[in-house]
Order: C-alpha cells, then sequence, then structure tokens
C-alpha cells in the first residue's frame, strides 16, 4: 500500500473514525421510500394466487368468478404467458422456473394466477374467486427418497428428464484424502442437516413496474439488491431492450440474499403493465415471501475428520446432499452449483481434502439463495467447525489447544487450500487469543467443572471460522456471464462537494455514510461533503450488486480508486499552481505541500475550484470526476474466534446463552460503529438460526413457517449479550486493506452455539444436535440419554 | 394478509353493543383489544360481517377489589394488570402471567375478558382465571349472567357465551391469609405462546397444604383444571418432595397434549410435570413470604 495509507487521513468522516449513519435521518423519521411507498398516477394492484398442493397437474382453471367480482380488470394464467413466451423464466443456475404454473404445480405457494384489480384490497379479496381443477400427485419431500429410482419425477417438463438429479460436484483430491484417512489414528464422523430457513428481510419483496407506451420505456421500481444485474436480465427474459428498462431500487428493507433472484411476481407485473400500458404494483405478503421465494441451506451433510491421536488433523471429506427445492434458483456465480462449499476445510492447515454435493429436486419452494453469506460458506464453516470441536471431545485436547494445533499460520499466508483457494492473509491465533482473554476461558473450565460435579449442565463452544467473501475475481466468477465487477463514479463540483455513485446497493449496510468515509480519506474532503448514490440503473455505473460481503471488496476499492485518480488529477493542478514538479508534492488530510516548504501549500478544493476555470496545465480537460470498474484480483478472507457459554436446564431443556464472545477481524474498518453493528445483527440472526429458525413440511408438502407465530425470528428479548473484540489484519490486495464484514457473524456464530450445546451434554454421551436447538430436541437428547430433571 | 370487508360500529355504551349484536344476527363480533381477532381476519380465518367495537365504552376498565373479589373490567389491557400495584403485591399468579403473555406491544392492547372469551386453550388468561375460580360476568339481551371460568370454555375457540353476550368483567376472589401462586411458562421465545404452562396456587397452614388449585395452558383441546393433582395436595406439606413429584404426575395424566412445532406430546407431557413441581415450590416460597 501506498504512503497515503487512507486509514492515517485526520479529515473529518476519513476512515476508522465512527460518523453516525446519514442513512438513519430518513429512516428515523419515517421518510424511508420503500417500493411499496411508491404511488403513481393510474396505478393498478396485483395479487397471485398460489397452489395448495405441493405437487398437482393442473386440469384447468376457471377465473370467471374472480373477473366477477368489484374492482378485477384481469386475471392472467400461465397459458395466458405463453402466448408472449413468458410462462417460463430462466434461473440464475442456469435452470428454468415457471412464471406462472401451466403443466402442474410443483411446490405448495407456487404462483398458478396473478389477478390485476384497481385497488390492492380487491386483488386480494379475487384470489377466493380463482377455481382450479387438480390431480394430485405424489409428493416428494425427502431429499434422499428424490433420488431413489422410483421417486416421481418432478421436473418432467424438462426433456428426457428421468429423476430428480440436478447436479454433482466434486472438489479436492479423492485419492489424497483416501490415503490420509488410511494413515489416521482417529476418524470422526458427522451427519447433519443444516436445516432450510428463511433471510425473512423486514421489507417483503415486490415491484411497481410502470411501461410508458409513448417512449416505449418499462421503469421498474423493485426490492432488488442487485439493479444493474437485473436490467440486463430482465432484457434477457423479456426481451425488451436494455437501453430502455430502468431498475429503480430504492430504500430496501433488508435483503440478505432474499433479493438477489427474479421471482415471478415480479416477471408478471411487468408483463401486465407492457400490455395494459398503466403502472402495475405488485407487493407480496408475509406469508407469501417465508413460502415461496428463495430460502437458504437445506444441506444434508456428512462429515468425516482424520487425526492422529495428538489431535494433528490429517484429512477433511464431505458427502453433501442439496435439496435445491422445485426449481433449482440457487443465487451463486453460474459456475459454482454448491458455491464456494469447499472452503470447507476452514481455518486449519488440513493436508488434504475432498468434498461432493449432489443437488436434487423435491417438492419445495425453489431456491438456496446466499442468506447473509458467500455463496455456502455458512454450511462449509458449519461442518468443520462442529467436527472440530466433536474432535476435540474424543481425543481430550482442550478446543482451544486443538485449534491452535492445526491453525494455517501468519507466514503460511498467502496459503494454498487443499481445495484450491488462495488464502490473502490471516493470523487465527491472535483472535482466539484475545476471543480466550475476553470470555475469561481458565475461570470458565473451572466453573463448568464444579458445576458438573454438582450435576449442573454448562457447556462452551467455540468457532474459529474463515470466510471466502467479495466475489470478485472474474476469470472464476460470473453470473449469467456477467462478470462480478463494481464500479464507483466520483464526481466533484466546483466548491468541493460532490457524489459519488455506485454500482453496489445498500439495503441497510450504511453505504451512504461508509462509502463517503472511503472518499474522504482519499481525497481529503469531509465525508458529509459526498452524497453516495446506488439503486437507480439510469443513474448509476454498472455493477453486479451487493450480497457475499462483495460491496466493499469491489465497489469499496473502485471507490477508493477512483478517488485516487482524481487526487491525481489535483496533485496535477497543485504542481501547476503552486509551479513545482507534482512529484514534489506531499498530500495529507486534504492538503498539498511542497515537499520542504510546507507553508507552500494548496487545498483539495483550491485544485478543485480550478479544475472548472480557465488556465489548466497543458493538455488537461476541465472538470473533476472519473469514473472506475474494478475486477479484484483475488478474493478476501475475513476470519474470527467466536465463543459461547451456554446453561442448559435439564427440566425442560431450554439454553440460555450466558455469553458469546466474538472476535472478527475484517481487515481495515472503515466505520468501527457500523462493522459493530453489522456484527451485532448478524451475531442476532446466527442466533436464530441455531436456536430456532426453520421451514419445515409435512409429508404432503405442507409448508410450516408461513408466519412469524411459526416461523420464529429472535427479538431483542431473548438476544444473547454481545461482547466484541477486535483483531486487524488488512487484505494485502484490498486498496484499503479492507475485507468484508456483512456475514462474517452468521457463518460464524451458528456452530459457536451448537458446539456450546453439545460440549455441555458430552457427559452424556450427546455428539450431536441439529439446528434448529429447540428445547424439545434437547430434553429428548437428554432424556434419552437417560438424564432426569433433578 | 389483508381482511375481508366488514362493518364496524363503535357503541358507547353495552346496552347500545348489546343491540349490535342482536342486529349481527351471529355474523357480528366484538372486538376488545384486536390481537386475537384481526390476527384470525388477515388470514381470513374469521370474516365477520360486522365488529362492535367495546373500547370506546365508558367504565369498563375497572381494576380494584370490593367486596372481597378482585374485579377486572372488559377494558383492563394486560399491560395493566403487568404494571398494576395491586397485582405486584397481591396476585403474583397474575403478575408472572402478564409479563409472559405475548409481547410488550400487544399486551398494551389485547385485555384480559377478551383473551378469556377467545377461548382459546393457549390463553393464559383463561388458566389463571381458572386456577383463581374466576367468576365471569357477561351481559345479553336477556340481561345478566355469571359463568365459572372453570367450565366456561366448551370446546376450541367456543364458551359458553353466546353470539349475543359481552363479558363485562371477570371477578377473582382475593388471596387468603396462606396464599400463594405462581404461572410458570415455556415458550419457544417472547411473543409465542406455550408450549406448556402451569398455573398454582396453594393456601397452607404453616407447611401444610390446605387448599390447592392447578390449571394448564395448551396442553389438549381445553383449557385445564387439573383437580385431582390438586386434590392430592391437600393435607401434605409443602416441603414433601413425593407429594410435590406425585401432583406433578397426576397433573401430567390430565393434560392431552398434541403434538406440533412446539414440541412432541410427550415432551409436552413432561412439561407439565415439571412446571407443576415448580410451580407448586414458587407459590409454597411465596404463601411462607420467602420469595416475592
Ligand atoms: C403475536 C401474538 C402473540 C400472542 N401471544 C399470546 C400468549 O402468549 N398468550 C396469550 O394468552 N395470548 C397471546 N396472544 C393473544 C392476545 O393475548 C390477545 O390479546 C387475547 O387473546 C385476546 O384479547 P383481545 O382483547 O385482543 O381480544 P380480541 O382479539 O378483540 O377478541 C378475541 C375474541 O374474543 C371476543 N371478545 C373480545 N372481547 C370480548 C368481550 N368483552 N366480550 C365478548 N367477546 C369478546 C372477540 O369477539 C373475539 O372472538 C397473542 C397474540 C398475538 C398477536
Amino acid at each position: 500500500m501506498s504512503s497515503n495509507l487512507a486509514t492515517e487521513s485526520t479529515v473529518a468522516g476519513a476512515i476508522g473514525q465512527s460518523p453516525k449513519r446519514i442513512e438513519d435521518d430518513r429512516f428515523i423519521r419515517g421518510k424511508g421510500n420503500y417500493v411499496d411507498d411508491v404511488q403513481l398516477p393510474g396505478m393498478l394492484f396485483m395479487a397471485i394466487y398460489r397452489s395448495p398442493f405441493a405437487h398437482a397437474t393442473i386440469n384447468s382453471i376457471d377465473c370467471s368468478r374472480a373477473l366477477a367480482m368489484p374492482g378485477v380488470l384481469a386475471c392472467i394464467t400461465g397459458k395466458d404467458l405463453e402466448a408472449h413466451k413468458l410462462a417460463w423464466m430462466p434461473t440464475l443456475a442456469g435452470d428454468t422456473q415457471a412464471v406462472l404454473a401451466t403443466d402442474k404445480v410443483r411446490f405448495q405457494g407456487q404462483e398458478v394466477v396473478a389477478i390485476i384489480a384497481k385497488s390492492q384490497a380487491q386483488a386480494v379479496d379475487a384470489i377466493e374467486g380463482i377455481d382450479v381443477d387438480y390431480d394430485p400427485l405424489p409428493v416428494v419431500v425427502d431429499p434422499k427418497r428424490a433420488l431413489e429410482a422410483d421417486a416421481p419425477v418432478i421436473r418432467s417438463d424438462l426433456e428426457g428428464k428421468t429423476d430428480n438429479h440436478i447436479f454433482t460436484w466434486e472438489s479436492g483430491d479423492a485419492d489424497a484424502t483416501d490415503r490420509a484417512f488410511r494413515d489416521a489414528d482417529i476418524v470422526i464422523s458427522l451427519d447433519t442437516l443444516y436445516p432450510r430457513i428463511h433471510p425473512a428481510p423486514m421489507e417483503t419483496c415486490g415491484c411497481v413496474s410502470d411501461y410508458n407506451k409513448a417512449t416505449g420505456k418499462m421503469t421498474v421500481h423493485l426490492t432488488s439488491q442487485a439493479p444493474h444485474a437485473h436490467r440486463t436480465l430482465f432484457a434477457l427474459v423479456a426481451g425488451l431492450p436494455e437501453h430502455k428498462i430502468r431498475i429503480i431500487s430504492p430504500d430496501v428493507g433488508g435483503g440478505f440474499g432474499n433479493k438477489v433472484p427474479i421471482y415471478p411476481g415480479y416477471v408478471v407485473a411487468t408483463a401486465a403493465s407492457l400490455l395494459i400500458g398503466k403502472p402495475v404494483k405488485w407487493i407480496e405478503s408475509r406469508s407469501e415471501n417465508l413460502i415461496s421465494t428463495g430460502f437458504a441451506r437445506d444441506y444434508h451433510m456428512s462429515g468425516e475428520l482424520a487425526a492422529t491421536k495428538d489431535g494433528k488433523m490429517l484429512g477433511l471429506r464431505a458427502n453433501v446432499l442439496a435439496d435445491h427445492g422445485a426449481f433449482n434458483a440457487q443465487a451463486a456465480p453460474t459456475k459454482w452449483p454448491a458455491g464456494f462449499f469447499n472452503i470447507a476445510t476452514g481455518s486449519y492447515d488440513l493436508p488434504a481434502a475432498y468434498c461432493k454435493v449432489e443437488g436434487v429436486y423435491t417438492n419445495k419452494a425453489p431456491g438456496g439463495v446466499a442468506y447473509r453469506c458467500s455463496f455456502r460458506v455458512t454450511e462449509a464453516a458449519y461442518l468443520i467447525e462442529r467436527l472440530v470441536d466433536n474432535l476435540a471431545h474424543k481425543t481430550g485436547i482442550d478446543a482451544a489447544e486443538l485449534r491452535k494445533l492445526n491453525f494455517i499460520q501468519p507466514e503460511q499466508f498467502p496459503y494454498r487450500s487443499p481445495m484450491g483457494w488462495e488464502y490473502d492473509s490471516g493470523d487465527y491465533d491472535k483472535a482466539m487469543d484475545i476471543a480466550l482473554e475476553l470470555v475469561e476461558y481458565k475461570a470458565l473450565r473451572k466453573e463448568q467443572a464444579e458445576k458438573r460435579e454438582r450435576g449442573e449442565v454448562m457447556g462452551i463452544g467455540f468457532s474459529s471460522f474463515t470466510e471466502i467473501v467479495g466475489a470478485g475475481m472474474s476469470k472464476i466468477c460470473d453470473i449469467a456471464g456477467l462478470a462480478m465487477i463494481d464500479s464507483a463514479e466520483l464526481r466533484i463540483h466546483p466548491t468541493g462537494k460532490g457524489v459519488l455513485k455506485l454500482g453496489v446497493q445498500s439495503q441497510g449496510q450504511g453505504h451512504e455514510t461508509t462509502f463517503a468515509q472511503i472518499v474522504a480519506s482519499e481525497l481529503g474532503i469531509p465525508s458529509t461533503d459526498i452524497v453516495v448514490e446506488h439503486g437507480d440503473t439510469d443513474h448509476t455505473p454498472y455493477g453486479l450488486g451487493t450480497y457475499a460481503s462483495r460491496s466493499t471488496p469491489t465497489g469499496g476499492a473502485a471507490t477508493a480508486i477512483v478517488a485516487r485518480k482524481l487526487r491525481e488529477k489535483g496533485r496535477q493542478i497543485a504542481a501547476h499552481m503552486l509551479e513545482c514538479a507534482p512529484d514534489d508534492l506531499e498530500f495529507d488530510s486534504g492538503t498539498f505541500s511542497v515537499k520542504g516548504s510546507p507553508d507552500r501549500t494548496k487545498t483539495i478544493q483550491e485544485c478543485i475550484f480550478k479544475a472548472y476555470q480557465p488556465e489548466l496545465p497543458e493538455g488537461m480537460e476541465n472538470g473533476f470526476e472519473d469514473v472506475t470498474y474494478y475486477d479484484a484480483p483475488e478474493m478476501t478472507y475475513p476470519f474470527g474466534t467466536y465463543i459461547c457459554v451456554v446453561d442448559v436446564d435439564k427440566g425442560t431443556g431450554e439454553v440460555k446463552v450466558r455469553k458469546f464472545v466474538a472476535v472478527d477481524d475484517c481487515g481495515t474498518r472503515i466505520n468501527p460503529m457500523i462493522v459493530d453493528g453489522q456484527i451485532h445483527g448478524g451475531l442476532t440472526q446466527g442466533f436464530g438460526t441455531a436456536m430456532m429458525e426453520l421451514i419445515s413440511f409435512d409429508e404432503d408438502g405442507n409448508c410450516f413457517g408461513s408466519n412469524f407465530m411459526d416461523y420464529l425470528i429472535p427479538t431483542a428479548v431473548e438476544s444473547p449479550h454481545w461482547t466484541l473484540g477486535e483483531c486487524t489484519t488488512p487484505s494485502p490486495h484490498h486498496p484499503i486493506g479492507a475485507k468484508g464484514i456483512g456475514e462474517s457473524p452468521t457463518v460464524g456464530s451458528p456452530q459457536a452455539f451448537v458446539n456450546a450445546v453439545v460440549d455441555a451434554l458430552t457427559p452424556f454421551g450427546i455428539t450431536n444436535i441439529d439446528m434448529p436447538l429447540s428445547s424439545h430436541k434437547v430434553w429428548k437428547a437428554l432424556r434419552d440419554a437417560g438424564v432426569s430433571d433433578d | 394478509m389483508i381482511p375481508s370487508s366488514f362493518e364496524y360500529v363503535a357503541p358507547t355504551s353495552v346496552e347500545e353493543a348489546v343491540k349490535a349484536l342482536v342486529a349481527g344476527d351471529g355474523d357480528a363480533k366484538v372486538i376488545s383489544g384486536g390481537q386475537s381477532l384481526l390476527p384470525m381476519m388477515k388470514l381470513r380465518l374469521a370474516s365477520p360481517g360486522t365488529l362492535v367495537d367495546i373500547n370506546g365504552i365508558a367504565g369498563l376498565d375497572t381494576l380494584e377489589e370490593a367486596d372481597g373479589m378482585l374485579r377486572i373490567g372488559a377494558l383492563v389491557r394486560h399491560g395493566d394488570l403487568e404494571r398494576s400495584a395491586l397485582i405486584a403485591e397481591r396476585y403474583p399468579i397474575i403478575l408472572d402471567a402478564a409479563q409472559h403473555i405475548a409481547d410488550p406491544l400487544i399486551r398494551n392492547r389485547g385485555t384480559f375478558c377478551g383473551s378469556v372469551a377467545h377461548g382459546d386453550p393457549a390463553g393464559d388468561w383463561a388458566t389463571v382465571a381458572a386456577t383463581l375460580d374466576a367468576q365471569l360476568h357477561a351481559v345479553g339481551p336477556k340481561g345478566a349472567v355469571t359463568h365459572s371460568a372453570r367450565d366456561f370454555q366448551t370446546s376450541m375457540f367456543e364458551t359458553q357465551l353466546g353470539t349475543d353476550q359481552i363479558l363485562v368483567e371477570a371477578r377473582i376472589p382475593c388471596p387468603k391469609p396462606g396464599q400463594g401462586s405462581a404461572y410458570l411458562k415455556i415458550e419457544r421465545k417472547v411473543g409465542d405462546y406455550a408450549a406448556a404452562a402451569v398455573g398454582v396456587m396453594v393456601v397452607l397452614a404453616g407447611d401444610t397444604i390446605t387448599e390447592a388449585s392447578i390449571g394448564l395452558t395448551n396442553v389438549g383441546p381445553l383449557t385445564i383444571h387439573a383437580s385431582a393433582a390438586a386434590a392430592s395436595l391437600i393435607g401434605k406439606s409443602i416441603g414433601d418432595a413425593a407429594a410435590l413429584e406425585e401432583a406433578g404426575r397426576l397433573a401430567m395424566e390430565a393434560s392431552d397434549p398434541a403434538s406440533d412445532l412446539r414440541g412432541p406430546a410427550d415432551y409436552k407431557k413432561d412439561l407439565v410435570r415439571v412446571l407443576t413441581k415448580r410451580a407448586l415450590r414458587k407459590a409454597g416460597a411465596r404463601a411462607q413470604g420467602q420469595e416475592a
């Protein structure tokens, strides 16, 4: 990195300071602008009739009762869409998905008929007026059953398809791994399900599609984490010319991966607006969001860890059955059917590793989105960290010691993992040591021993995770052929205040604050002098959007680079005005000064004003703006150690999280307060995953979890207190050394909770409980092990 | 999540409200806190033709002791009970329950009487009312009627209340000397209904139990008054672990839970056993002034 290390700037709002979030002014005052706030003259409303069955042939659809209801203008079926070649759409994973069902329905909640009415209430009322004649078909809920030879074929629409298999994906060296297992003293095996959960953002999905017949322009106000990519996909799916499509993603009320895919509702509402020539609003209800939009996880994992009796890890083997639901709508870079699951060796220097993932269709909602994680990294981190804790129990080696024995060492970076990733940097022992001290580890183990004597149940669980984020790297990552780059355009007005336009899209991460801070550091103007804009494809440069913790690694890098380009322009102008060579100037916190004569200075604001005046340096154009597209050379690898302490009630199975320490290393911290906020939020979601969240089904494919009474997410009342620690190992290849923080806590925390509970129950011979750790599951494990309540 | 359309009336007296119910001819519903009725309407599990809003009727918010009874008017909210000094001092079982019903927002709207009238075996107040032997005072077109809380619920979401009757007040006997009570509830998170909950009331003479009552929440199609379990305790010492265990076992036998997302039936039954013992210990300690 250059000597102008951004973190050294003293300008107001520079990197390392914690100014309050600019965007919160409007959110706190109720002045946010979400898609459902968009009101257009003549706007119509759409509601969707959905399948009550998980698998059934559609014999006929009768909309006559609905059409006779007040305010109803049209009912659109799959047949109607077929006429426009829109009954099916491509998914990000290269599959096709029904927009409105034509031949049969494949999951409960699938879209069958769209109703257009004058008001939202009228559209919703008319759902009861749709009559569909179905012939129920046998249902496949269990992914293992899906692979059996006599299982009903769900995707009979795919030509020649005779089974429910989607893909098989392998990584690593199977032979070397077999050899490692042959040499091992100990093999730890774990069969575990990372259950199906849902991102459940506060704002559900929806759109307002507004086709202007006169100009031929389609404007779509969309709940989108990736407006530019969605514009291109709209062009490809709907056949609209891309310059006549404008996607506006206003304030987004949480995404967490849920707003990466394109949903049938968007497509139908857009088609309806195109045909009718009026704006059409579609906002899904909470139940619709939970039962039909992108779920996450649902990985049935079998993991094995080979080690010597002294705890040296030798190899990892993982076999996964991935339940993708009725259509393969996983959101991941196109060439990565199981995402980056092969990061599964985590923080450990494992000589050999191999994994195999098989994807299958079942009669469940499609998805497999990266819920607050880089693609399938949560599942991978969970597996290795659960195995490591079980190895600790098996060998009797302390869980912290065992990890330290196997950590990749600082001098090994850049480190090539056995499944092919090149880790940029890390200092795992350091994060562990900070965490051990914060949690007062020695005293805790002593307390645990005393409690066990008294028959009380207490556990301590670890997670020393490594993430892989910032996709990133167009040489290996694309979405539908689009390189996963991102961009920043910076324009400073004559008086030194300006606007930064981004290709990434905030859903609450605080981009309007943090990206202005990067400019403050790099260009030396206060962060409040920069307005950050995003989310309007007509007015921002192209980018692939925000998910996979990629905004700071890609868009943040682009921002730093574009600011540096302008700083160089400023340097040329300053040198011109000070009549010295550009190289003779030093830059510090917004001021150029001549080396050796510190009183000869020009501020960046003076240089900017000059840029709009006559008599610039020879050959220089007026204006002070530039744009950068950034293609990351490598991923970034945030890491950390989390320690969780629990008490378990033997009578009721209730788990109380007493203490939770999280030490994160995300490289440079732009706004430490926002980083802490991201960690708090992510830990709470990880807590929800570990303790209560679950989308489950009965054998007929009926979905349990269609509202917040059934799909539980934690509130402030039950969430533990989080104790944070930090450690900073800057990324060597990122312009400001930042790695991304949005997802570390959701990736890193679930296994810490589970490890703590399993640690508590180890004396009773219990080695695993699958998430969520509901009281009744813990109770059952205790009673099955013969433990009574007193 | 939009209800079907409905008529709305907001009478200012009980008589007017009753008239509106009679005019509705079985298709009108009282709305008090709306915290059970509105979710059901939004999910379209209920589509009443008319809502009769009783929130504008004066005098229904009584919360006081009079003539040996605690009077809880139809518009007393869960939050009023949670914050009442009288309740905190004299009715620990009510305070326990109030702190664990739904979440703080819902507690600011939902009413004790509305909850009992709802006839939901998952409702915490129906159990408290049964445990404390409450009388439920209703008014209909033919005048006032009184029901006993112990046999008020007739089936899931059905009570003895006619569709043209309004529950105006619940009356609970004031505590006797030596009385202690407690309510213990296992919920998956704040805002959840009970996986199982147990309400207990005991009256002690020294260590000896002279009166006992046990109510169970959400472990059967009806709110359960576990009378055999309670009867088994009479004459026993509150410190007699075997007696408490036996009461727990009998309470468990009185329960008939269904397996669902809150857990399998055998788990819920075991919770009844464990919670009954714990609630008895807690109520006993309170009766003896050893615990708030
Ligand atoms: C998210 C959530 C969580 C909840 N958790 C719990 C919980 O843990 N425990 C619990 O006990 N409850 C819970 N509830 C329910 C809540 O306590 C309700 O407030 C209560 O059940 C009903 O009271 P209400 O005043 O809101 O009645 P309303 O919703 O207004 O009415 C309920 C029913 O009773 C009838 N009714 C109401 N008042 C009268 C009256 N005075 N006379 C005659 N009929 C009447 C109505 O017609 C309707 O049929 C929860 C509710 C929600 C939304």
